[in-house]
């Protein structure tokens, strides 16, 4: 594979290797402190000079995360909302009344929370100062709640369900939500850093989009597998997405989006890529394989860097520290490391 | 496929499906209940009225998606795809996934999920669908609930329960008319679900390698009948349009054979190779036209010029298929296709399947 020869650039050297007990389903930064999220019950906190610390959150499975730099906010199969902070201290945002499972969870820019089980997707606006009454809004999907996204401006969320997608204003009593319709079923959302553009993944492994000015459809299909990882490059011109043997990236810089353009393709490999990550500054995605291999790509021109050696684990979670200096991978079985770039 | 964990590791899913009233909650329980040192996680129906003893049990919304393909019949349990991501977070807690669907479920949805889903395929692989029938009520259930008849002939394994509140003759009525639609099912008479649990768990029914048989399943009782059947529906048109349901009976053997106006089963047989580059073309083609209304298929091949048998297996349109082994010298070499359904063109499939017979 010419990903692994003997020219390429390597930053293994510079890994920092953390072993969790369980597998790992997604990685986070709080500041310089890693984060692993566990399929069950616990985040495990790894500060820059310090030791790990394993923090119980849920009572089992733990579902959906999402951060935002301070926090990360976790639903489980306990029915819970819980946030946790770089210090390990975590409490409980919500608890569902049915104890039903809490499938996804997404953080607003203004500290909003908005989580969802089964087909009600629910909004938490910020607690201010003077407040404690958080009012807490209640919206019905059609179908069971696929994915969960804030509008990076604009206390908005889109919801991703059987058929389409709901944009939905939680503040906007009485005006209605409004519904995006395409056929299928629609198993998660990601809104462009700019608010322009709407894509959601499909059970059939292919993307599909909305520019939300005119409601155009853009379909972007290709891939091997259902993709679970999207990511948007550093000011929104790429969607770096998982699911093929290569790092698929749809381009985003124009006001018609991907229409009519062939995506990006970088980093062949005979692997499958499950999780993609872009560098929050510049444009450079890590790309994780399923043999467990990891990759740093740059997107001008396609030039490559071992992070991590192909293992035996599936890379399951990639996640860059705000400053862009840390890098940490997880995998299925546990592996984990943290990739110093500075 | 190369990529994929071996299918030991896939924690295995047993569905179970039978309509209202047939005794699913009653078996699902006997199963949880046997001293079997064995942890399930359960999936049920919301609504279940029965309560289930299990540290893990999951509630389900039965939600049916269709794919964004133009195919009607190409669809996945929405919720299934949610809740085995779920699950299989926690995988090391439970050793098997057990369905249990609402009487009025299809199971084609909640088997296409494995195949459709390669995530959840990577992860579980399904076991059989096991459908538990009333031995009063089925044949009532049979011209009256399109589900009912559904589920019978999508089965693996069929319990005919309550076997204890009909009559002898009732009895082999009904097994007969089960027989008319699903000749291939391993069936079990039984009494308030009572059997052993390894002829429902663990029975490998989607496993391409298991596929070693496709003799239609007669209790093991008798070698005549079982010949008979067998040559019959190789023979048969089944396509009879009378426009309206109702079927006939004949005895031979003293066994009763149904044929259900509806659902049919055809098998087709040759002893002579197939031409793999007429085969294929033939079976797909087959299966987008006629998709919606087969239900389950299953083949063993002979092709020529091939030292391999061929198995390949089949819901609705969606074919999984691969070289399984070398044929044995012992072994006789001939190609076996059983194709179960609703209104199957019987002599158009006949013809086509003859058609791929190298001559």
């Amino acid at each position: 594979m010419a990903a692994s020869g003997s020219d390429t650039v390597s930053v293994v050297e510079r890994t920092r290797p953390i072993a969790v007990v369980g597998g790992i389903v997604a990685a986070h930064f709080l500041g310089p402190t890693a984060a692993f999220v566990l399929g069950e019950e616990a985040i495990v906190l790894v500060p820059p000079d310090g030791d790990m610390r394993r923090i119980i959150t849920h009572g089992d499975a733990i579902l959906a995360t999402a951060a935002d730099g301070a926090r990360i906010v976790s639903g489980g199969d306990d029915g819970k909302v819980v946030a946790t902070d770089a210090n390990g201290a975590s409490r409980v945002l919500a608890n569902d009344a049915k104890h039903r499972w809490i499938d996804h969870v997404a953080l607003g820019p203004d500290g909003a929370v908005a989580w969802s089980a089964g087909k009600t997707a629910y909004v938490q606006a910020k607690e201010s100062n003077k407040q404690s009454n958080k009012e807490l809004r209640e919206f019905e999907a059609p179908s069971t709640v696929g994915g969960l996204a804030f509008f990076s401006k604009g206390f908005r969320l889109a919801i991703a369900h059987y058929n389409g997608a709901t944009l939905w204003f939680p503040n906007a009593t009485g005006a209605a939500p409004e519904r995006l319709e395409w056929k299928g079923s629609h198993l998660g959302a990601t809104v462009s850093p700019d608010g322009r553009f709407l894509v959601t993944t499909m059970q059939e492994p292919m993307l599909h989009g909305w520019r939300l000015s005119d409601r155009q459809h853009m379909r972007m299909s290709g891939y091997a597998a259902r993709v679970m990882s999207l990511s948007w490059s550093a000011g929104g011109q790429w969607l770096a997405t998982s699911g093929a043997a290569q790092l698929v990236l749809w381009p985003f810089q124009t006001k018609d989006g991907p229409m009519g353009k062939t995506p990006r393709l970088l980093t062949p490999s005979g692997h499958r890529i499950d999780v993609v990550s872009c560098h929050p500054s510049t444009d450079v995605v890590a790309t994780g394989y399923n043999n467990g291999l990891v990759l740093l790509a740059r997107i001008e021109d396609g030039a490559e860097i071992l992070a991590k050696k192909p293992g035996d684990a599936p890379i399951t979670a990639l996640a860059w520290s705000g400053d862009g200096r840390l890098l940490a991978w997880g995998t299925d079985s546990g592996e984990a490391g943290i990739i110093d770039l500075a | 496929m190369s990529e994929q964990s071996s299918s030991s590791e896939k924690i295995p899913v047993t569905v179970l499906t039978g309509y209202l009233g047939a005794g699913k909650t009653t078996l699902l329980n006997r199963i949880l209940s046997e001293p079997h040192g064995k942890k399930y996680a359960v999936i049920v129906n919301e609504f279940g009225e029965i309560g289930i003893d299990n540290d893990l049990v999951v509630g389900a919304d039965e939600e049916v998606f269709e794919m964004n393909n133009g195919c009607i019949c190409c669809t996945v349990r929405g919720d299934l795809v949610r809740i085995l991501d779920g699950l299989m977070r926690r995988k090391g807690k439970f050793d098997a996934i057990i369905v249990e669907t609402t009487g009025l479920a299809d199971p084609a949805p909640v088997a296409q999920t494995f195949f459709i889903d390669e995530n959840i395929g990577r992860k579980t692989k399904l076991d059989a669908v096991v459908t538990v029938a009333d031995a009063k009520w089925l044949n009532e259930r049979l011209k009256d609930a399109p589900e009912a008849k559904n589920q019978i002939a999508f089965a693996d394994v069929i319990l005919i329960n309550k076997t204890d509140l009909v009559s002898p003759e009732e009895l082999s009525e009904v097994e007969a008319r089960i027989r008319g639609i699903n000749p291939y099912a391993k069936l079990h008479k039984t009494e308030r679900a009572q059997l052993p649990l390894d002829a429902v768990l663990g029975r490998n029914a989607f496993d391409l390698d298991r596929i070693l048989d496709l003799e239609p399943d007669f209790l093991g009782s008798d070698k005549h009948d079982h010949h008979h059947n067998h040559d019959h529906s190789r023979d048969h048109d089944h396509n009879h349009h009378h426009g309206h349901d109702h079927t006939h009976a004949h005895s031979r053997g003293g066994l009763k054979h149904y044929h259900d106006e509806e659902m049919q089963s055809i098998s087709l047989h040759t002893d002579k190779p197939l031409d793999p580059d007429k085969f294929f073309p033939w079976v797909q083609d087959l299966v987008q036209k006629e998709g919606p209304n087969i239900l389950r298929c299953k083949g063993i091949l002979a092709f020529k010029d091939d030292d391999q048998r061929f198995v390949f297996q089949g819901v609705h349109m969606i074919l999984d298929g691969d070289h399984q082994r070398p044929w044995s010298a012992d072994e006789k070499r001939e190609s076996r296709i059983v194709f179960i359904g609703r209104n199957l063109p019987g002599k158009m499939i006949t013809d086509g399947f003859e058609s791929c017979i190298v001559t």
